[in-house]
């Protein structure tokens, strides 16, 4: 995490620290309670793969999401805030997978004090399962 | 383009939900936190919440009898289109400030778009939703768009 006095602008193609989750199904069960999400192929591994046919337990969709924010937030600390963030569901991934969330300076707008921010989930096959983006902005020098 | 997206079905684009208010609590968002693995201490002890809480927050909530035999309920915001499901998506978020213990935010959903497209394996339904968040003043907080595919 970085603090505010020792921020200084990032640059394009700076690496934000990658940050690893091997969600379990204990962590599946948590975070389909906290949405309150009943969706079966999430918890119920019987039917998941025998009625859905997935190989297994089907990690949710936003968390994979809040994993890439968690990338940029733990990156920015508190040297600025959370403009947006985009991303999108692409692949499928099952518990028991190791995931890496990434993210990479795309570009920098010292006018603005604003970056774009390139985010990716990667699986352990090193397929992109949730490409995002953000843009964050930097607080006053 | 086929006729998948005949007049009835477009004719609900601009459909707006009722709005849902509902009260943020340090403890909810700490279960949140909990929940999503959150390494940062301020989401860990509640004093913000992680920018994709409101996901959780504006979950919608429906009697059992609504849930299917898979646990998901319909949506009434998606356009129910013979053979084709709302499958996962997309979202875009856009933040005016973080969310806090004590904060009463109230979420409209209006339903924005529906467009086809020919895939390599059909054709798809794309459907855009807009969750637009407002604080007890009425200023806005967040508002998200989310594409889901119907295939």
């Amino acid at each position: 995490m970085t603090t505010r006095a020792e921020f200084t602008l990032p640059r394009p193609g700076d690496a934000l620290p990658v940050r690893e989750f091997r969600p379990d199904i204990v962590q599946m069960f948590l975070y389909n309670a906290v949405l309150w999400n009943a969706h079966r192929i999430h918890f119920d591994h019987a039917y998941a793969t025998q009625v859905e046919r997935h190989p297994g337990l089907v990690i949710a969709g936003p968390l994979l999401g809040d994993y890439l924010a968690q990338v940029v937030l733990e990156w920015l600390g508190d040297a600025g805030r959370l403009v947006s963030i985009e991303y999108s569901n692409r692949r499928v991934s099952y518990v028991g997978e190791t995931l890496r969330a990434t993210g990479q300076v795309k570009s920098v707008d010292p006018e603005q004090r604003s970056a774009v921010l390139e985010l990716s989930v990667l699986n352990e096959a090193g397929e992109v399962t949730t490409p995002g983006t953000a843009v964050v902005r930097f607080a006053a020098g | 383009m086929s006729g998948t997206l005949d007049a009835a079905v477009l004719a609900q684009i601009g459909t707006r939900s009722e709005p849902q208010t509902e009260v943020v609590t340090r403890r909810d968002i700490r279960k949140y936190s909990v929940a999503t693995a959150q390494r940062l201490r301020r989401y860990v002890d509640g004093d913000e919440a992680p920018p994709l809480f409101h996901v959780a927050l504006f979950w919608p909530i429906v009697p059992m009898a609504q849930l299917h035999p898979d646990g998901v309920a319909t949506d009434p915001m998606f356009p129910q289109i013979p053979g084709r499901r709302p499958m996962a998506g997309g979202l875009k978020i856009e933040y005016q400030r973080p969310i806090r213990p004590g904060d009463v935010l109230t979420s409209t959903r209006t339903l924005t778009n529906i467009y086809e497209k020919q895939g390599s394996s059909g054709s798809l339904v794309f459907v855009e939703v807009v969750m637009t968040v407002v604080d007890a003043k009425g200023e806005l907080v967040l508002t998200e768009q989310t594409t889901r595919i119907m295939r």
